[in-house]
């Protein structure tokens, strides 16, 4: 069995609302294999993107413990979450999150910065992650200059940018079409099996649904269920046959 | 069952200051003409602070200077030195000039957020991102308190020139005269002060959110809206 990569014990994350106290999560238990693609699913608000920052280290739990790599997130340093995000983890966002004062090579070699390379080790790095996504030709192209998909790519080759061992992507296709989604879900596959790494994304596409290895349903803040792959193409069939 | 722990956590390395500089200053060039905006405020501040200052300077010059001729107005009775009025004049503009920067850096980084919690994803240190955030400010506040100064200045050298005519010229107050009572500072030493006091409140007016920004969590500072 593949080792267990991310676990949450209990996890309870509320926010403060003036007088009113929202739980977005309500105790959630959930592990995750190394290698695996997973799509955390749910409604707007059942607390999946929240379960996926509390795993990404960006936002604290209220309750409960995340592991990564057996590491408990909440009792790293400031200087080792850093780290973490630096080196173990690379972010997908809804909205690509790219700086848009630099090109999509500075972009990507950014993470690189924090890393420590050296300027020629990022130079060639960049372009050669830029490549592999297909953007070989807009290294020099600020964000304004690219398309949602290309933006979304470059987004992808900076994730990639230290070799992380977890890709955490947060609703990585809402803000584009059919089409260019599926190619990143296809490209974001490709790297899952070429380079090893766990996918968790958080998710309400159900393009994902066939590349996903499992689905955690998210609803009001608990786990509802856990699918299988094998449970999941069923259900797209029968969605296609309708 | 618990897991196996596969690698250590490292401690994140710090970068040189040299990348930290060569950041902050291509950020501030390219976002050009926000920056042009932000250091507007900053310029018009001190340009109002160093004209009535000056114009202060060159009052109490030109009345020393017994150049009378051309004063037509009531502070022609009064004694030489800062007035009432002036100080009043000092205290507002120094008001003016600082809550115009303050204002100006605080919506410079706030608008900034989101890009503060995506550099902190990667695996920027909170120290690092309010010391680009400082640097930039540092850098503007210095061009944008020049300028301002240097423009402040010549306005009230014009006005001189109108109230006083080329007699202006031979008792400019270019230099300081701190034997003098009340000490006198000299035109000099006026567009330095603005130059150290428009570099000093900028710096200050974007560390305070930078450094709120840096210490969000991530998630918290990316959902922050403007």
């Amino acid at each position: 069995m593949a080792d267990v990569v991310v676990k949450t014990e209990k996890v309870v994350k509320e926010y403060r609302m003036g007088t009113n106290v929202l739980r977005a999560l309500d105790g959630i238990d959930l592990e995750i294999l190394s290698g695996e693609y997973i799509s955390l699913m749910g409604p707007s608000g059942s607390g999946k993107s929240t379960l996926f920052n509390m795993i990404g280290a960006l936002d604290l739990p209220t309750a409960g413990k995340v592991f990564i790599d057996g590491q408990d997130m909440g009792q790293l340093s400031q200087s080792q979450i850093a780290w973490f995000r630096c080196h173990r983890v690379g972010y997908i966002f809804q909205s690509y999150n790219l700086l848009h004062v630099m090109t999509a090579l500075e972009n990507v070699t950014l993470p690189m910065i924090f890393a420590g390379l050296s300027t020629s080790e990022r130079r060639d790095k960049g372009a050669e992650l830029l490549e592999k996504v297909g953007l070989g030709e807009r290294t020099h192209h600020r964000p304004d200059e690219l398309s949602g998909g290309q933006r979304q790519r470059v987004a992808i080759a900076r994730a990639f940018a230290n070799g992380p061992s977890i890709i955490l992507a947060d609703e990585p296709t809402a803000n584009l079409d059919t089409v260019i989604g599926r190619e990143i879900i296809d490209l974001i596959k490709e790297l899952n099996v070429d380079q090893g790494v766990t996918v968790i994304s958080a998710t309400h596409d159900l393009k994902m649904l066939d590349v996903s290895d499992r689905i955690v349903d998210i609803r009001d803040g608990l786990v509802e269920r856990i699918r299988n792959r094998d449970e999941i193409e069923i259900q797209v069939g029968e969605v296609g046959g309708h | 069952m618990q897991q196996q722990t596969r690698g250590t956590i490292g401690q994140q390395i710090e970068l040189p200051f040299m990348e930290s500089v060569r950041i902050s200053f291509q950020s501030l060039m390219i976002r050009f003409g926000r920056s042009v905006i932000t250091t507007a405020g900053i310029t018009l501040g001190i340009a109002f602070l160093v004209s009535v200052l000056v114009n202060n300077e060159v009052t109490v010059a030109m009345k020393e200077s017994g150049s009378k001729q051309e004063i037509t107005t009531l502070e022609e009775e009064e004694a030489p030195g800062i007035t009432m009025k002036d100080k009043w004049l000092i205290i507002m503009s120094l008001i003016v000039c600082v809550v115009g920067i303050a204002n100006s850096m605080l919506m410079a980084v706030t608008e900034r957020f989101q890009e503060i919690g995506t550099m902190k994803c990667l695996g920027a240190l909170d120290r690092f991102v309010v010391r680009l955030f400082l640097l930039e400010s540092g850098f503007q506040g210095l061009a944008g308190a020049l300028i301002g100064a240097l423009i402040g200045c010549f306005g009230s050298l014009l006005l001189g020139l109108k109230d006083y005519g080329l007699d202006l010229f031979f008792y400019f107050p270019l230099l300081p005269v701190l034997d003098e009572q009340p000490a006198r500072f000299g035109v000099l030493l006026i567009i330095l002060a603005g130059c150290v006091l428009g570099m000093i409140l900028s710096v200050i007016g974007a560390a305070f959110p930078a450094w709120r920004a840096a210490k969000l969590p991530p998630a918290e500072a990316m959902r922050t809206e403007v």
